[in-house]
């Protein structure tokens, strides 16, 4: 038991140390990192051991994500996953319907002919722009692809933050939800009027997105308040989920899991023990 | 080593086999009999947890190679459709990208466990050098592997470290253009990186296998670092005692493997690697996974390329030479004071590395990593060879038996056990 | 060691079987997921119908189109090959089927272009009954894609079909 103390207290001193000395250490912040504060962290539906995604918000999200982002940001999942268990729910039919309404280039046909049909529910969302160069042009930058932005984006944790992120100290810990944190902080971030290009929480603050989204801008029909923060929230919901449609399934086998992992680990070890009760060791 | 029973086939069709392939009686030896030393401790199952990892690494690899895509147009959401699209692949690749990560943690608490032990001094320097070809492969397949989903930290993590090869002199630039295939990373590369994925883990099985053989031949090392002299007081058979014992730690390494898997999958990956590669767009910080990242500090820390690079190969290399810079003669760090000291000191400049590793190569963390390196080669190049020396050493046990004898206050015996057995049948 | 010699179970082989039980069960619900896997994943059962505009196709051609990475043979058929289809008299065939039990419309056969026998696709307007003939074991098929000779013990498999309109079969 000493040894494992050791190696504890060791560990501990050597993090304390470094983490103490590393804003002593660090001898100039890169450019841009300066004063972006750290989001805040939201309460969200899908943290946590039993997370699970709320389906209305979801499909407030997906709302918002069709009026608003889908006009720059494509969005590569397939129609079909809207309707997968563990999503917004959507039934067959809403599905079917939703992906009729769109046009999608498909071909060729027996004449050799390219040609548009409505969508089906195996086909993906159509791109916004026919290519990347093309978004550029019109837009100056090419908006980043949206399936998933909640996971490739992220902010610094630091020490100790991110050791405690790890630990499954429910509040405190298992913090997966950085990039939906961030999504909704930076739809908030738009806190200079006079410059629709410049966000708190952006790094670098320079960001090529102007404020997409204001209050009252898009209808809900479940009595939902229209406003910035349930659209950004919502919104930030909805690309968690496409970013990992798999998460209730996850979360649901996992306590399974370790529930059987906890009965098997002490069984072994009880096992082990009458094995070694007669030698001593 | 001679086993602690013996294989006497009764069955007639094992004693067909046994005349043409002694097969049974030589996993009889090796696994159920082997003589191992009864004072391990929990630290020794890191042997078996680390088999265990192996063989968890290839079954779920090459489930994942019949829905990979090694193409570079394609990989990235080939990698994707595995999440969203394939039967459990969700939970495959969280197991194999997070399986990686945990052989890492394996194999380094392996290692230190080794050097705290003494265990690659004689006659065990082959089966330690043996480990750090292991090591060396292992680093290779995880690299990689890192490669393949295609991302932002894949691509730039290959451009960095194959770039590693052009501080070579003279011949570097065209060392790295034939590593490419090309003049950049490119499909060429992810190529003959995912075949070379895919191959290296069956010679580290090939090398595991003479690992054990090594091991099997000098036997197990053991917290008091005194040779086993009677296997009969000394000594347990392998299984059940240790089967069991390894069975324990695999199953709480499980858990810790498990909570990974299903609850903080992303946490060790780095999110930039959910971005497709452009080769146009260098990341911010470009960082690599995290269990190599003691070696990129030492890397960072030093001004001149090549000399950067020569000392991050080093770093490893040198492990190689550990039986030999060791000069105590003296096995065990238990009975060794002053060797402890350095050891944790040791420990500790490993993980200040790691952890200067991951910040940005600037101001006072440079000069931190240039302090935690001297300290990590001055372990190996300064400490191990002077303490021998001068160390005054506590006195060690003059066998296994007595360590336990010590330890415990009680005799042990198959005949004590023999005797105590009827109480605990119900 | 001290090995359990008593007949009756004791609680010290109580709790090994159940150890032992647990890992069991354990191994082998790690083992499906493996297994699980290798099955078609929700991309592949998302595409499992295929549309196609028949009004191109002039009577008595067959065309051939792509629905679960197997080729479909529709054909066009004529007033002839549907008289000589109806006209068998099934009793007489390896695998009886009544050409009305294989279409929906007579003018229209569709079925899967593979061979019963070992999966080769057959040439069509080919064989003794001009239906489709088979180059890899020569087993011969009518104009209602029937085995009528050779290995193939059933007839060519009709996909599940609907007509969406006169002119527009989905199939799958």
């Amino acid at each position: 038991m000493a040894f494992t103390r050791k190696i504890g207290f060791v560990a501990a001193a050597v993090f304390a140390a470094v983490a103490i000395a590393s804003p002593v250490l660090r001898a100039e912040e890169p450019p841009g990192f300066a004063e972006a504060p750290s989001p805040e962290r939201q309460n969200w539906s899908f943290s946590g051991f039993f997370g699970t995604f709320d389906k209305p918000q979801l499909q407030r999200g997906f709302k918002v994500y069709k009026e608003v982002c889908s006009n720059c940001h494509e969005l590569r999942i397939p129609f079909r996953t809207l309707g997968q268990p563990g999503g917004p729910g959507f039934s067959e039919d809403q599905v079917k319907a939703l992906a009729a309404t769109y046009t999608i280039h498909d071909g060729p046909n027996l004449a050799g002919d390219m040609f548009d049909r409505p969508g089906r529910a195996s086909d993906y969302f159509p791109p916004p722009f026919p290519n990347p160069e093309a978004a550029a042009a019109a837009l100056g930058a090419v908006p980043p692809e949206m399936s998933l932005i909640a996971k490739s984006i992220k902010f610094e944790r630091g020490f100790p933050n991110f050791v405690f992120d790890a630990l499954p100290i429910p509040g405190l810990g298992i913090y997966q939800e950085v990039g939906p944190d961030l999504i909704y902080a930076i739809l908030h971030g738009y806190t200079k009027e006079d410059d629709p290009n410049w966000n708190l929480y952006f790094p670098g603050h320079k960001i090529a997105m102007a404020k997409p989204l204001a209050d009252g801008q898009v209808d809900y029909t479940d009595g939902a308040p229209t406003t910035l923060s349930q659209y950004s929230k919502d919104v930030a919901a909805f690309l968690a989920w496409a970013a990992e449609p798999t998460l209730e399934v996850r979360k649901r086998v996992g306590l399974r899991v370790m529930l059987f992992l906890f009965l098997l680990a002490g069984l072994v070890y009880f096992a082990k023990k009458r094995v070694w009760s007669d030698v001593a060791h | 080593m001679h086993g602690l029973s013996t294989f006497e086939p009764k069955n007639g069709f094992v004693k067909w086999l046994e005349a043409r392939l002694p097969i049974l009686s030589f996993a009889h030896g090796s696994f159920v009999a082997f003589p191992t030393p009864k004072n391990l401790n929990y630290w020794w199952t890191f042997g078996g947890i680390l088999s265990f990892m192996l063989i968890a690494q290839i079954v779920t690899g090459v489930v994942l190679t019949m829905h990979y895509t090694p193409e570079s147009t394609l990989a990235f959401g080939s990698v994707e459709k595995i999440m969203r699209d394939v039967n459990w692949g969700w939970m495959l690749r969280y197991a194999h990208s997070n399986g990686a990560s945990m052989f890492f943690f394996a194999v380094y608490i392996h290692m230190f466990r080794g050097i705290y032990y003494g265990s690659y001094k004689s006659p065990r320097e082959v089966l330690w050098i043996l480990g750090v070809i292991i090591f060396l492969l292992m680093m290779a397949t995880g690299f990689m592997g890192y490669v393949l989903p295609w991302g932002q930290m894949s691509f730039w993590g290959a451009t960095v470290i194959t770039n590693l090869f052009s501080a070579i002199p003279l011949v570097g630039d065209d060392i790295t253009v034939w590593l490419w295939g090309g003049f950049s990373v490119d499909n060429p590369t992810l190529n003959r990186f995912f075949a070379l994925h895919y191959l290296l883990p069956f010679m580290i099985v090939a090398v595991v296998a003479l690992h054990v053989w090594a091991l099997h031949v000098c036997g197990q090392n053991n917290p008091d670092g005194v040779e086993v002299q009677d296997i009969h007081k000394d000594c347990v058979p392998f299984t059940p005692h240790a089967t069991m014992k390894d069975s324990v730690g695999i199953a709480f390494f499980l858990i810790l493997y498990c909570w990974f898997i299903f609850y903080i999958p992303n946490y060790l990956g780095d999110a930039d690697n959910y971005i497709p590669a452009n080769p146009m767009k260098t990341p911010a910080h470009i960082v690599p996974e995290w269990y190599f990242l003691p070696y990129y500090a030492i890397l960072r820390s030093i001004p001149n390329k090549l000399a950067g690079v020569i000392a991050m190969f080093a770093a490893i290399a040198i492990l190689a030479f550990l039986p030999w810079l060791d000069t105590s003669k003296v096995r065990s760090g238990k009975y060794r004071p002053i060797f402890r000291i350095f050891f944790w000191i040791f420990v500790a400049s490993g993980i200040g590395l790691g952890y200067l590793g991951a910040m940005p190569p600037e101001g006072g963390y440079v000069l931190a990593a240039r302090i935690l390196g001297v300290v990590y080669f001055g372990f190996f190049v300064v400490v191990l060879p002077l303490l021998g020396l001068f160390e005054k050493t506590t006195p060690v046990p003059a066998s296994i038996a007595d360590a336990v004898l010590a330890r415990t206050g009680s005799a042990s015996s198959v005949a004590a056990s023999a005797a105590s057995a009827p109480q605990t049948k119900g | 060691m001290a090995t359990a010699t008593t007949v009756e179970p004791t609680r010290r082989d109580f709790l090994y079987i159940a150890t032992g039980a647990v890992a069991a069960v354990g191994a082998a619900a790690a083992v499906w997921p493996l297994i699980n896997s290798m099955s078609p994943d929700a991309s592949t059962l998302a595409l499992a119908s295929t549309e196609l505009d028949i009004s191109a196709i002039p009577e008595g051609q067959i065309v051939t189109i792509k629905w679960r990475g197997k080729p479909v043979f529709v054909r066009h058929r004529t007033a002839k090959e549907i008289a000589d289809s109806e006209a068998v008299n099934i009793a007489t065939l390896p695998d009886p089927q009544a050409d009305s039990a294989r279409v929906q419309k007579p003018q229209w056969l569709i079925v899967v272009g593979v061979c019963t026998h070992l999966g080769c696709i057959p040439i069509g307007h080919a064989g003794e009954y001009d239906g489709w003939f088979c180059p890899c074991h020569g087993s011969v098929y009518d104009t209602s894609g029937r085995i009528r000779s050779g290995p193939a013990p059933r007839n060519l498999e009709v996909p599940a079909y609907s007509f969406l309109t006169d002119a527009k079969v989905k199939i799958g």
